[in-house]
């Protein structure tokens, strides 16, 4: 395998881009009697190393460099290219994915390859070696610049917004009891504060926290919300549910203490850290409970720049 | 230590996953979930052993921006545990080794614990 193919990104474009998409649609073709002497300035006028042979738009064969360099060799006799052409030619459709044409040239160590429609045969383009890789780099530079506009974007909602204050609010509804979706809200608004350009390691401690209190609202509750309020300086987020309340608040706090039911704990969890986990990556936080109505969560991050501190406070 | 030698030295079987090239710099072994997310202090660098194999064990991957998950004993998740997995770019291994052993073996390689990797830095 050639070293590029191995990279995973160039692999996984290989199968998203189409042969289509790298052919060079510049057809330069000659015909099956067309003398051999002409070859020569055809390949050389168009710095190629191939041509295909074309009769009434069917692909017949291929004259390539070494065709010419054979037929040189053997006296330059007056022919035509259907004598010296190579006849069993490789070839590819326009639809295939571009993966394929890398394999195909690793494996015949070939320079081009003709490219047909699928339908009619007919002849749509070559692709080459440097059509590859220009293709390549194009998709390469295009997912780029869209992720930098999506980012630009929402990094600049603030600014262009004109208001005296601005805030986004992103709403979550969790259910509970329900594992398989646990923690969904908590990877959506993730994605949601990395599109905003928010500080990675803001990021990291809002979805960790929020991870912690979704968690306990679907393992202690039936329903619950989360609403995250986003400021040009702060995030504010609550998680509130209707479930059973915390009779002391303060002994939940401390690390260890748990309730949680058996079942929850076969599968990791229930250890008696979360709210603990909170406290260490939010700048603040309160929770509010009543017995028999339900359990509020409220917690602060700054984003302010100079706040940010790389390691989750409290630890060590 | 790259993925591709941790998976040798744990003589692991890949579940997920297409690139091996990823550097782990520290382990994190651990079935309780809290545990994970307020030990592992630095990003994309740390491997989680865990007997779990549900898809709360990925999620949890995904929060902590941890890139990879061995599993022991020759545990194998279900398909939802894998889809969350590819979809969210984590290597899933499994190997037959127990927390313990496979903790030890990794240990000896001289890869530290996250408490520990702090301390060094
Ligand atoms: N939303 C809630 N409703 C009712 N009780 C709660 C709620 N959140 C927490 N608790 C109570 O507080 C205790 C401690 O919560 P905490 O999140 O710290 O630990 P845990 O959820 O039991 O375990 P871990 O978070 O480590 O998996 C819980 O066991 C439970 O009794
Ligand atoms: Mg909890």
């Amino acid at each position: 395998m050639s070293p590029y193919v191995k990279a995973p990104k160039i692999r996984e474009l290989g199968y998203e881009l189409k042969v289509r998409d790298a052919m060079d649609r510049n057809l330069i073709t000659v015909q099956p009697e067309t003398p051999m002497s002409k070859v020569r300035g055809v390949l050389r006028s168009n710095r190629i190393s191939g041509i295909p042979v074309i009769d009434k738009d069917k692909l017949v064969g291929v004259v390539c460099v070494e065709d010419l360099v054979n037929w040189l060799r053997a006296g330059a006799d007056n022919c035509s290219v259907e004598e010296k052409m190579s006849k069993n030619v490789v070839t590819l459709y326009t639809d295939e994915p571009l993966i394929h044409a890398i394999n195909k040239l690793e494996q015949y160590g070939f320079f081009h390859f003709p490219v047909l429609e699928r339908e009619n045969r007919v002849l749509a383009g070559t692709i080459t070696r440097e059509g590859i890789i220009r293709g390549l780099l194009k998709k390469l530079e295009i997912d780029y610049r869209e992720e930098e506009i999506r980012h630009y974007r929402a990094s600049h909602v603030f600014e262009d917004m004109i208001a005296d204050k601005t805030s986004l609010i992103f709403q979550y509804y969790v259910v509970g009891q329900d594992f398989n979706r646990a923690g969904e809200s908590a990877s959506a608004l993730k994605k949601t504060l990395k599109r905003l350009g928010t500080h990675p390691e803001i990021v990291r401690r809002a979805a960790i926290a929020v991870y912690e209190a979704e968690m306990n609202l679907v393992i202690f509750a039936r329903s619950g919300e989360i609403i995250v309020k986003v400021d040009p300086n702060q995030i504010r987020i609550e998680v509130e549910d209707s479930g059973p309340g915390i009779p002391d608040i303060e002994k939940a706090m401390q690390p260890g203490y748990s309730t949680a039911p058996n079942w929850v704990r076969e599968l990791g969890f229930g250890a008696g850290m979360g709210l603990n986990n909170i406290k260490k990556c939010v700048d603040e936080m309160n929770v509010t409970s009543t017995v028999g109505k339900g359990t509020r969560v409220e917690m602060y991050v700054a984003t302010k720049k100079e706040s940010v501190s790389y390691e989750v406070k409290g630890t060590g | 230590m790259n993925l591709a030698k941790i998976k040798e030295i744990l003589k692991a079987d890949l579940i997920v996953g297409s690139s091996l090239e990823r550097e782990i710099k520290m382990i994190c072994a651990c079935d309780l979930m809290s545990d994970v997310l307020s030990c592992v202090q630095t990003r994309f660098s740390s491997l989680l052993l865990t007997n779990l194999i549900h898809p709360q064990t990925v999620r949890t991957a995904e929060i902590a921006e941890i890139p990879a998950i061995c599993f022991m004993r020759g545990k194998e998740p279900q398909d939802l545990t894998m889809d969350l997995a590819k979809k969210n770019d984590i290597v899933l291994l499994s190997t037959s080794f127990s927390l313990y052993e496979a903790s030890g073996r990794l240990y000896e390689e001289g890869l530290p614990g996250c408490s520990e990797y702090r301390e060094a830095k």
